[in-house]
């Protein structure tokens, strides 16, 4: 698997850490989130075959984290963005 | 048919051409008392233990591809129980003790061979969390040895142990209980004892839904038809949170890919089972001579039950820094199996909010030696509709409470444990 970073261009998969599931958002008021909210978020996973959004962190390159979007069966890379500005706008 | 010497005498005679099938190939009944989806080792075991255990034998047991071809006979063939948690050395030495019967208990040859599981330290700090592993094990009753140095290169001389090795060893831990079993005669004499005591075990039937009402399960839904059941359990290793999905389950696994390889067959060179302490590798020499190695996850979320390049590259290198003499070997085979990696690294053997269905699964990567105390524990939990106190730890609800079970302390990260 390759990873096309958008700084970096194509690189191997060697370069890149995996960071799970993007579409897990830490809850919104930490403090008032009950024990039900936290354990959907810390342990809980959907794990689906195929399309699946994803955190890579290009750590022997940009150092950027990425959101990759990937088949988990086929492996196939749909789309890769830098992670940062979604997640300063709080998108999912 | 009893297989023994007298039968195996006979059928020379024969040629060995008029053996019998080794199990029925029925018509999928329109309704049982327990129906078990996945008929990998776990769900094989189960049926077994059922009918063995608990006389519940209108069962049936489907499998979406044919007996084998999931990760029963996908691993590495590794058995032992060199664990730390109580709750996993119990249940994993429950395990052992039952693979030392099971020949027998089955009356198909499982080919266990205890030569003895060895665990390599390299630095002062691996031999400490060695000599604590192997110290709780003794504490549990079971058989660990702490090694040194020369020990190790007296049982495996094969290691590297010249000046320039990347990673000197130290020692090492020993259970000299463990060792390996042939994979595939455990799926394939499970099945075959619970197929003679009147479990249906159904090939190529995919189960595409599972039916509730009123909270309680109904039936399954499957490419041969609709099959009604009392009670379903799901036993699907890689694919549980597909499966458990179809009863609107959530939960806390993801699915990842590891990798065995196997070379081209050699010499007996290799005697015991080794794990090296220094990098995520360990190798068994099959009885045909190959030499199988496995490493570590490939660390991302995937479906995909083939090999790929990256772990090749890892392994190989791990295994001609440990054992340089392997370096020229040549590989035949790689491939790949779907594991259900939880957040704690422990496996999850449980009633669900669904009446009448039970969930095991969460096997990671070392669910093969919890095979038989797996089945054993599940026949329990189905047919008393209450957990076998080996298995009482491995609920789901763990991690609502917090008591989790994770051996490595690696968090809720399922590719590291
Ligand atoms: C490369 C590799 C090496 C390993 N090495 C070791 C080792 O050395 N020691 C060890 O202890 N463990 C090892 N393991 C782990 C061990 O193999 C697994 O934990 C264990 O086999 C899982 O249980 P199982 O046998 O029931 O799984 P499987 O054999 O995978 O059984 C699950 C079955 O469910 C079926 N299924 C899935 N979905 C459906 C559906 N919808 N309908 C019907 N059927 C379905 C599948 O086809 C499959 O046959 C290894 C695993 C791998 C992949
Ligand atoms: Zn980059």
């Amino acid at each position: 698997m390759r990873i096309a970073c958008p700084w970096c261009g194509p690189r191997p998969l060697s370069e890149f850490t995996y960071g799970g599931d993007a579409a897990k958002t830490r809850p919104k008021a930490p403090e008032a989130a009950g024990l039900e909210t936290w354990m959907d978020y810390v342990y809980l996973r959907k794990n689906p075959a195929g399309r699946h959004r994803e955190y890579w962190h290009h750590g022997s390159g940009c150092r950027c984290w990425l959101i990759v979007t990937r088949d988990t069966v086929t492996h196939e890379i749909e789309h890769v963005a830098l992670a940062a500005p979604q997640m300063r706008e709080g998108k999912k | 048919m009893r297989y023994s010497a007298v039968s195996l005498i006979r059928n020379a005679f024969t040629g060995h051409r008029r053996w019998p099938r080794v199990w029925r190939e029925p018509e999928p009944k329109p309704a049982y008392d327990v129906v078990i989806i996945g008929g990998g080792g776990h769900g094989l075991a189960t049926a077994h233990y059922l009918a063995r255990n608990h006389g519940v034998t209108n069962v049936a047991v489907l499998e979406k591809s044919y007996l084998g071809n999931g990760n029963v006979g996908r691993n590495t063939t590794i058995v032992r129980s060199n664990y730390l948690c109580p709750d996993n050395i119990a249940f994993n030495e429950h395990s052992l003790k039952l693979w030392e019967g099971l020949s027998g208990d089955l009356n198909y040859n499982v080919m266990l061979s205890q030569r003895g599981v060895l665990v390599t330290f390299h630095t002062p700090a691996q031999r400490d969390a060695a000599i604590r592993r192997g110290n709780s094990m003794r504490l549990n009753g079971v058989d660990a040895v702490l090694l040194g140095r020369e020990e190790v290169r007296k049982l495996v001389p094969i290691i590297d142990f010249s000046p320039s090795a990347r990673f000197p060893i130290l020692g090492g831990l020993l259970q000299p209980r463990g060792g390996s079993v042939r994979h595939d005669a455990v799926a394939w004499g499970y099945a075959r004892s619970a197929d003679a005591r009147g479990v249906d075990i159904i090939q190529n039937c995919e189960v595409t839904g599972i039916k509730t009402g009123k909270g309680r399960v109904r039936a399954v839904e499957t490419n041969r038809g609709s099959i009604r059941a009392k009670k379903v359990a799901i036993i699907v290793a890689g694919h549980s949170t597909l499966v458990a999905g179809m009863a609107g389950l959530r939960l806390p696994i993801e699915s990842h890919v590891l990798q065995s390889f196997v070379t081209e067959p050699v010499k007996p060179v290799l005697d015991t089972v080794v794990s090296f302490g220094a990098a995520h590798f360990a190798v068994v020499q099959s009885d045909k001579g190959g030499l199988v190695f496995n490493g570590s996850l490939d660390g991302y979320n995937s479906y995909a039950q083939r090999g790929n390049m990256e772990a090749l590259e890892d392994v190989a290198a791990a295994a001609a820094s440990f054992m340089p003499c392997f370096s020229r070997l040549r590989l035949l085979r790689h491939w790949g199996g779907i594991n259900d990696m939880t957040m704690d690294g422990s496996p999850i053997i449980t009633k669900t909010p669904v009446k009448g269905l039970y969930f095991n699964g969460g096997w990671c990567y070392g669910g093969f030696k919890g095979t038989p105390a797996s089945g054993w524990t599940m026949a329990h939990l189905i047919a008393n509709d209450a957990p076998h106190e080996l298995a009482s730890g491995f609920t789901l609800s763990r991690f609502e409470t917090g008591l989790v079970i994770n051996e490595n302390g690696a968090g809720p990260c399922p590719g590291r444990h």
